[in-house]
């Protein structure tokens, strides 16, 4: 090869770099290591972590069973080491599965349409206000204080350089449901989006449909966030939201220290040319067969460059497959019944427990406890091998007394009964 | 003569919701040891949903039949050369699919304890260094999803800079040659975009930025190796011109794979870069992502990286949310850790002196590739090519034979199409990235199919118009897709 190059040697390759700009020294990085060697390094890794801890962490990450399928599927080197399908000839396995990603979807949620995946839920929300900002001509974002506190600070991150003003409104302090009141009383005439979230980041199954009327009332859109995809197997779906943003962590994801994971935008069908990222559509090919392909590009940065929807390329295609996989798995009846399962673990401990508000919830819920501050409960319960919830005070200084507990269908109800023990 | 394919018999198969039949499951839940809880009780009737119309009803069977019955509807990596230029579809080692499995590392909740996350954390933390070490940066944030939401953050770092110092100024300069993320990143960062034109050898044309770069413009974003697979040789330069009027550089990290170990953006005057660990670090694409998009810094913009950061505190790691000068968050909890441990797995198996020949390997590949395909296939630009190499359909395109029906015919013979009609700047670009990833074998398989379908448009040009034959799907009626936007399935 290096005679068919015209060198002697493959250094010569690199001879046009100017001297300035060239390493003079190898890396500061230790040789190379075996596999059996990378495998005992995060072994030993994994080891500094929780190990054997029963956990009752919710607060947008979720503890669910990963089907066996999931990984089966998502292992095979044709899903896990394609490309984008651009090529649709020898992409169908990866668009097909995209385009039943999609409906799945839109019937989860209510949605006409839905997107190919974004980065997770927090970026989906960024990426919704600036939807219904082209879509309104407006250019102000109304947002729930129990949107999740991450996924708020993200459109802050994002909203700063557009103009885009944020401003919230609260929740009740008794029912935990969002403030209809004070979200009538911010509202403006330049109000394109308000974004609630439900279940809320309290837990609490929210108003949507009021926060909708008030939101349409005032010409803005209503935006819907879910962090619990398995709430949706239970839950009416939010037929008046205009946006369904959301992450799909729940849907056979591992919680992987913060990702990566799946988010989603779903949308209305006179939105659909607002919506960023990928979209697969259905058509035929030259012998009339059906056939799958991306489009709508004309919406996408690499066709309109600074006037794009968006500057996303990725999508988590791998990520959006696994939640095909695990809604294929469970299907009509058994999302129903996970959901189910849910709803009735959390509402056991909430049984034990004292729950903060009164508005009905899925499978999160605040909790005080008398005569213990979060940390020292937390505390107690690390040393029966215990994570226990979410201390709120970082987020909400006037709930600096309350934890976020969460139940799934994993939790044991004997760890349950531990917990509560300790709490008393 | 193809060699490297036949014909193989693929399996129809419907969508799923189309397989569906009432009752039928593929999931078992244990029984409850809770008490059963009335939905409607708990919920309240108006917030309980009817069933999910059309959703999926099949058996397990039916369910990994269906999957593995579309996967072979794929072309991937493990079938073969990968070609497609600026993407680096690299094998993708599956140690590294293992390990970001490990129990410990993939049930971690992001937010448990410090004292119960310290592996991951620092699994974060030797990522961070050996990727500082890579760029010759100053500090690394892992927390960016992709490219693209890493050239947002580097941008948005840029811009608290330069406010801070008092003006954040107005635009980001992109030459022509850019990805198109590229605009559409400062645009959402809130700075207008003016494209700058390439020199006619296509590289950045020193004279004329020196022309344009004034108090205005608050950065250059710029990717090295260009989209032409050539090293920017006047980047110390570029830089200079830039910092003496008090921008800055970015630089699109994307062609990364071509410096690793050979050259480093910190030494050659770079402020602020992203990586690609989907790229660059063999973390797979999965048809489409997930990606993650690190960005490394010099020092002067480390106070505005996006919180929380990394903090040794004693002898444990902790995580610093006050940081008063921070853009913010990009993205919730840390980053997509997952696809971090691949990368770092990678670096690892690798190390320094492996790092550096996958760079000299990748080089070689490409540089081979091009003295091979140079007397079929118009070169436009004569430069030193890195890990890639851009054609131009020019000669083929007399005959009515265009790039895209050339990259369709590729498919006939065995191959993923190269990257079609990019750079912009390259009128019907052939580009072609091999990466370190293919032998000789693959790749001389892969020059003689090219060379085939070149004497083929001259021969038979229809043959190539019409191309792929060979596949279980022809070509795809885009248009009509996107006329008549079908995006979901409806039952009949």
């Amino acid at each position: 090869m290096l005679d068919a190059c015209g060198v002697s040697s493959a250094e010569e390759l690199f001879a046009h770099l100017p001297e300035a700009v060239r390493l003079p020294r190898p890396l500061a990085l230790d040789p190379g290591i075996s596999e059996y060697e990378i495998v005992q390094y995060f072994r030993d890794r994994a080891e500094e972590n929780a190990n054997g801890y029963a956990s009752f962490l919710g607060a947008g990450i979720y503890n669910h069973f990963r089907p066996v399928l999931v990984d089966t599927v998502v292992s095979r080197g044709e899903f896990l080491t394609s490309y984008t399908p651009y090529q649709a000839e020898i992409s169908q396995g990866t668009l097909t599965t995209i385009f039943e990603f999609q409906t799945m979807i839109c019937q989860l949620t209510g949605m006409d349409v839905a997107n190919a995946s974004m980065y997770d839920g927090s970026t989906a929300v960024p990426e919704a206000a600036m939807m219904s900002v082209r879509a309104t001509g407006k250019g102000r974002v109304l947002v729930a204080r129990s949107v999740h506190p991450e996924y708020r600070e993200v459109l802050r991150t994002y909203a700063k350089n557009q103009g885009m003003p944020v401003d919230e409104f609260g929740f009740v302090p008794e029912t935990g449901a969002i403030d209809l009141e004070d979200l009538e009383r911010r509202m403006d005439p330049l109000t394109a989006a308000v974004i609630v979230q439900s279940p809320n980041f309290f837990g609490i199954v929210d108003e949507v449909k009021a926060a909708a009327e008030i939101a349409h009332k005032h010409g803005a859109l209503l935006v819907m966030v879910f962090t619990e995809a398995v709430s949706l197997g239970i839950l009416e779906p939010p037929a008046d939201a205009d946006i369904v943003a959301g992450e799909l962590q729940s849907f056979a994801i591992s919680p992987s220290y913060g990702g990566p994971y799946a988010g989603i935008i779903a949308t209305k069908e006179k939105l659909i040319r607002q919506v960023p990222g990928r979209l697969v559509g259905q058509s035929v090919d030259s012998r009339g067969n059906r056939a799958f392909c991306l489009t709508l590009a004309t919406r996408e940065q690499h066709i309109r460059r600074e006037k794009a929807t968006s500057n996303i390329c990725t999508n988590q295609a791998l990520i959006a497959l696994m939640a095909t996989v695990f809604m294929t798995v469970f299907g009509k009846e058994g999302l129903r019944e996970l959901a189910t399962q849910n709803l009735a673990k959390a509402h056991y401990l909430a049984g034990k427990l004292k729950p903060r508000f009164s508005g009905p919830f899925f499978n999160e819920f605040v909790a005080r406890f008398e005569g213990k501050s979060p940390d020292e409960l937390n505390k107690a319960l690390l040393k029966k091998k215990i994570i226990g919830g979410l201390p709120l005070g970082r987020f909400y200084p006037e709930l600096a007394d309350s934890v976020l507990l969460c139940a799934t269908e994993m939790t044991k109800r004997s760890d349950m009964d531990r917990l509560a023990e300790v709490a008393q | 003569m193809i060699e490297k394919v036949r014909p193989h018999p693929s399996q129809n198969e419907p969508l799923i919701f189309e397989r569906s039949s009432p009752g039928k499951k593929a999931y078992q839940l244990p029984d409850l040891d809770v008490p059963a809880v009335d939905a409607l009780e708990a919920l309240g009737a108006a917030n309980v949903r009817a069933e999910i119309a059309g959703f999926p009803e099949v058996s397990e069977v039916e369910a990994i039949r269906h999957f593995t019955r579309l996967s072979t509807w794929n072309y991937a990596i493990d079938y073969g050369m990968y070609p497609l230029g600026s993407c680096t579809m690299k094998y993708n080692p599956r140690i590294n699919e293992l390990v970001a499995r490990t129990e410990g590392l993939a049930w971690a909740h992001p937010y448990q304890p410090e004292a119960q996350a310290q592996g991951c954390m620092e699994v974060m933390a030797k990522l961070e260094a050996a990727l500082a070490e890579i760029t010759g940066m100053d500090a690394v944030t892992l927390q960016p999803a992709a490219g693209a939401h890493g050239e947002l953050t580097g941008i948005l770092l840029i811009r608290a800079l330069l406010e801070k110092r008092g003006n954040p100024r107005k635009k980001i300069l992109i030459p022509d040659s850019a990805h198109g993320t590229n605009p559409a990143t400062a645009a959402i960062a809130g700075y207008a975009v003016e494209n700058i034109k390439s020199s006619e050898s296509g590289v950045l044309d020193v004279a004329a930025l020196e022309q344009i770069v004034n108090q205005d413009v608050a950065a250059l974003m710029v990717t090295n190796p260009n989209t032409l697979g050539v090293f920017e040789e006047n980047i110390v330069h570029v830089a200079e011109i830039l910092h003496q009027k008090g921008a800055m550089l970015y630089m699109d990290g994307a062609n990364m794979n071509a410096l690793v170990g050979i050259a480093r953006p910190g030494d050659f005057g770079v402020d602020v870069m992203h990586l690609n660990l989907h790229k660059t670090f063999s973390t797979p694409h999965g048809g489409g992502g997930p990606g993650a998009g690190p960005v490394a810094v010099k020092k002067m913009l480390e106070p505005f990286l996006p919180a929380p950061r990394l903090r040794r505190a004693g002898k444990k790691w902790a995580w610093d949310f006050k940081r008063k000068h921070s853009i913010g968050r990009v993205k919730a909890f840390y980053g997509n850790f997952g696809v971090l441990v691949r990368a770092l797995a990678y670096i690892l198996a690798h190390g320094g002196p492996g790092l550096r020949n996958a760079t000299v390997d990748a080089v070689l590949n490409a540089v081979y590739i091009r003295k091979q395909l140079e007397p079929y296939f118009d070169l436009p630009y004569t430069q030193a090519n890195m890990h890639e190499v851009v054609f131009s359909d020019d000669r083929q395109a007399k005959l009515g034979v265009r790039t895209g029906d050339i990259a369709k015919r590729l498919i006939d013979y065995g191959f993923h199409p190269y990257t079609v009609s990019f750079p912009l700047i390259v009128h019907g670009a052939l580009m072609i990235e091999p990466t370190e990833t293919e032998g000789k074998q693959e790749i001389d398989q892969f020059v003689s199919a090219m060379i085939a379908i070149a004497k083929e448009a001259e021969s038979d040009p229809q043959l190539v118009k019409s191309a792929p034959h060979g596949t279980r799907t022809s070509r795809v009626d885009e248009v009509t897709a996107a006329r008549k936007p079908v995006l979901r399935w409806k039952p009949a």
